[in-house]
């Protein structure tokens, strides 16, 4: 295709992600939106039309005087495939702003997950269970005498090498709530 | 006293459906396109007693919306559609879609089952914001009569700002009988909509540093300078004139620079001028200037251009890098950044580009003569009727609407436009069934102005019915179809790529063209003879009401240049189909 361009190359007035490579990344994208009705099938609905993909998605309304709901979205494509998701979703008329929360140094992701595990009691497998989700800093929110379940937060790739650890053990069900995103210091 | 009326000027009770009506009127709507129905009858009913505004009765909603597509490309305004509830709202989906990949600015008006209705599948029941969410820049559906006064206002905004395009504002009948406070325009802002339109000085900068530096550039203009308005041609035009650079367009773009000026070398793309597509290939800067990188325009992708630098111009931050990689991306209108770059060219000394190789090289290309075709005495070809209509026309004020098809690609070829706002087609949608009604939506806005459609025999098919709004309000359209008895593009296609198996694109059961201009009120005239075209396209020029012109042209003719589906701009086409053109690869791309 045609030359690859250095990122923010000086020439350029604006900051263009350089995507010569065609590696798939992953992305975290956080939109700002009017809390209107549809706004989330207008956010969906773009991602299905252009045939980009969501592996998870997290919505709710963060400030109720403005009426603005944050939408989290985990996405993945290659570089230029990213900054044109990005463009897309600041094209719809209710989006106030796009963050990528993954190349941002402010950015910080969060999941949490549930997930229950069999464990009969006097079992090796339960006090390994038991070990492990202290190491994760898991909380037992619920407990029978065949199983756990266990409450356990942190970035995605945490949650699942606890799932991995916890599936030789009896892992039954698990359910996440997709990643929060957030960013630290003040708004510039 | 004073005071007082003001403030009754300003906020008024009024119904919901007054106030739809009072918006368009305080927008500076002067006609809308319409058809009424159950859930639109509120509105009717103010319109009722309000002549100042003119409604435009379609035959199929349909023609309502590429009216006021129409009306919009030929006056710079927003287009009005007003249409009922399910199908009224369905059938206006075509026109939205075709506003949307245009970019032109719409407001459209549907009615909607009153709100205790929606979601019972209620009688003529649809759910419009739905269905339109994917093809409109935006949509509302109106839930409280208290916010349509703002809804209507802030319609006009993002359908008129930043790239334009349509909105859908669907409102359920109990809000338009519903009382509730109406405001003015005055003042209307988005909450969040918030487009950038002014170039940034240091992509300008660099900018005119390739321009300066080039030896082999190209301007490569699109819709964007027609939506930025005239001024933007005028810019457009001095920064050509000054730069003695080549200049190419667009099909949506033909007009913002005159056909006529020196520096122009035709349409870009898969039909375009060969010397247009050589100069787009061999070019060391391109500028492009409010288009997309259309896949019509760039045939394939990893070998357009491959040795050029490219500025791009456009009000879109998604049309940047979305299939081209460029290196100067300026987001901003068209015109203004046209502006900036002519006062920056203008602003530093330095030595004209010495560009003699390059236009020695243009030259060269221009004498293969692409659109040059074999000329007959007993058959009409359909160049040489488009030729001929555009040598009678062109010192009128003509506007020129088509459909989709050969018959569209043979009038960007040899109808030459000399301003903007003159040319009305279908590029992005490519919707066949667009041109009639949108000559109306034209002609409406010109009531003086000659407004032909050209047509093909088969896309013409698709609106026939609004040929009766024509002569119900006196709309002298011409429609000029170029009848070969086949959907053309369809059968040209399946020459080149299967086979020569013509499958279902024969137009067999053709009406007698003429008797259904009779049996609609209109005039109908029949033309086979070469000899004879002259003088019939005079006659239709000179009846004073709407003329279905029945043109019998070649049944076979191809059209050319040609870049064949999976090939690059410098491996055009000019004549024969050989049968090879086209590879494996190619033949899956549209």
């Amino acid at each position: 295709m045609t030359q690859a361009n250095t990122p923010s190359s000086p020439q350029s007035a604006y900051f263009i992600d350089d995507h010569s490579e065609d590696a798939i990344v992953r992305r975290t994208l956080a939109a700002i939106v009017d809390n209107e009705p549809g706004v989330l099938a207008r956010v969906v609905g773009l991602f299905s039309a252009r045939g980009y993909n969501i592996e998870s998605l997290t919505v709710a309304e963060v400030d109720h005087k403005a009426h603005q709901s944050r939408i989290t979205i985990v996405t993945s494509g290659t570089v230029q495939i990213i900054a044109q998701i990005k463009a897309q979703l600041e094209r719809l008329v209710p989006v106030a702003r796009v963050v990528d929360i993954t190349t941002s140094p402010a950015g910080l992701e969060r999941e949490l997950a549930l997930i229950k595990v069999s464990a009969a009691t006097g079992s090796d497998e339960r006090v390994e269970a038991m070990r492990l989700s202290e190491i994760f800093r898991a909380r037992v929110l619920d407990v029978t005498l065949e199983s756990f379940i266990f409450e356990v937060t942190g970035g995605s790739s945490k949650i699942d090498q606890f799932i991995e650890l916890m599936e030789p053990l009896g892992l039954i069900q698990v359910s996440r709530t997709g990643v929060l995103s957030i960013q630290r210091g003040l708004p510039e | 006293m004073d005071t007082q009326e003001k403030i009754a000027d300003t906020e008024l009770t009024m119904t919901g459906a007054e106030i739809v009506v009072r918006a368009l009127c305080d927008q500076g709507v002067d006609t809308l396109f319409g058809y009424p129905g159950g859930a639109v009858l509120p509105i009717y009913d103010a319109l009722f007693t309000t002549p100042e505004l003119q409604h435009i009765l379609v035959r199929h909603e349909q023609g309502a919306g590429h009216a006021a597509e129409g009306y919009a490309r030929s006056t710079g305004k927003p287009g009005v559609a007003l249409v009922t509830s399910g199908p009224g709202a369905t059938n206006m989906v075509t026109p939205i879609a075709d506003a949307m990949m245009d970019s032109i600015p719409m407001v459209v008006i549907t009615g909607q089952v009153p709100s205790h209705l929606i979601g019972t599948d209620a009688f003529q029941e649809c759910d419009t914001v739905g269905i339109t969410r994917c093809c409109a820049k935006h949509n509302y559906l109106v839930r409280d009569v208290n916010d349509l006064a703002r809804i209507m206002h802030e319609a006009f905004l993002i359908a008129t700002t930043g790239r334009p395009g349509p909105v859908v504002i669907d409102i359920p009948k109990d809000i338009q009988f519903s009382k509730g406070t109406y405001k003015g325009p005055e003042g209307t802002q988005h909450k969040t909509y918030h487009p950038a339109s002014e170039p940034h000085e240091a992509g300008i900068e660099a900018a005119l540093e390739l321009m300066r530096n080039a030896r082999r550039p190209i301007f490569y203009t699109g819709g964007g300078i027609i939506n930025s308005g005239t001024e933007a041609s005028a810019a457009l035009r001095a920064l050509v004139s000054e730069t003695n650079f080549p200049i190419t367009s667009t099909l949506m773009g033909l007009g913002c620079y005159p056909a006529s000026g020196s520096n122009w070398l035709g349409m870009v793309g898969m039909h375009g001028a060969y010397e247009a597509n050589h100069a787009m290939h061999d070019c060391d800067v391109m500028i492009c200037l409010g288009a997309r990188f259309d896949d019509r325009v760039t045939g394939r992708l990893d070998a357009f251009s491959p040795n050029s630098k490219k500025i791009h111009v456009d009000i879109d931050p998604s049309s940047i890098n979305k299939t081209v990689r460029v290196d100067v991306p300026i987001i901003a209108d068209a015109g203004k950044a046209i502006n900036a770059l002519l006062e920056g060219w203008r602003r530093e000394q330095h030595p004209r580009n010495d560009l003699s190789e390059w236009w020695t090289q243009i030259n060269e290309w221009r004498a293969r003569k692409g659109f040059a075709y074999e000329k007959q005495e007993e058959q009409i070809k359909p160049q040489y009727a488009i030729e001929r209509l555009y040598e009678l026309t062109k010192n009128r004020d003509t506007y020129i609407t088509t459909e989709v098809g050969q018959h569209q690609m043979w009038a960007a070829q040899h109808y030459h436009f000399e301003e903007p706002n003159r040319w009305m087609t279908s590029g992005g949608l490519g919707t066949m069934g667009y041109g009639l009604p949108a000559a109306l939506g034209v002609q409406a806005a010109h009531k003086d102005a000659l407004v032909i459609d050209i047509a093909g025999e088969a896309s013409i098919q698709m609106c026939m019915q609004e040929l009766s709004t024509a002569v119900q309000f006196n709309l002298p359209i011409k429609i000029f179809i170029l009848n070969n008895e086949w959907m053309g593009m369809v059968r040209q296609w399946q020459q080149l790529l299967h086979g020569e198996r013509y499958s279902h694109s024969y137009s067999d059961s053709l009406p007698d063209f003429v008797a259904l201009a009779k049996a609609y009120g209109g005039h109908g005239i029949q033309c086979r003879n070469p000899a004879d075209l002259d003088a019939a396209i005079e006659e239709m020029i000179a009846y004073d009401g709407p003329v279905l012109f029945d043109c019998l042209v070649t049944k076979d003719e191809n059209c050319f240049p040609m870049i064949p589906s999976g090939a690059a701009h410098n491996e055009m086409i000019l004549g024969e189909i050989t049968g090879d053109e086209i590879d494996e690869s190619g033949k899956v791309l549209v």
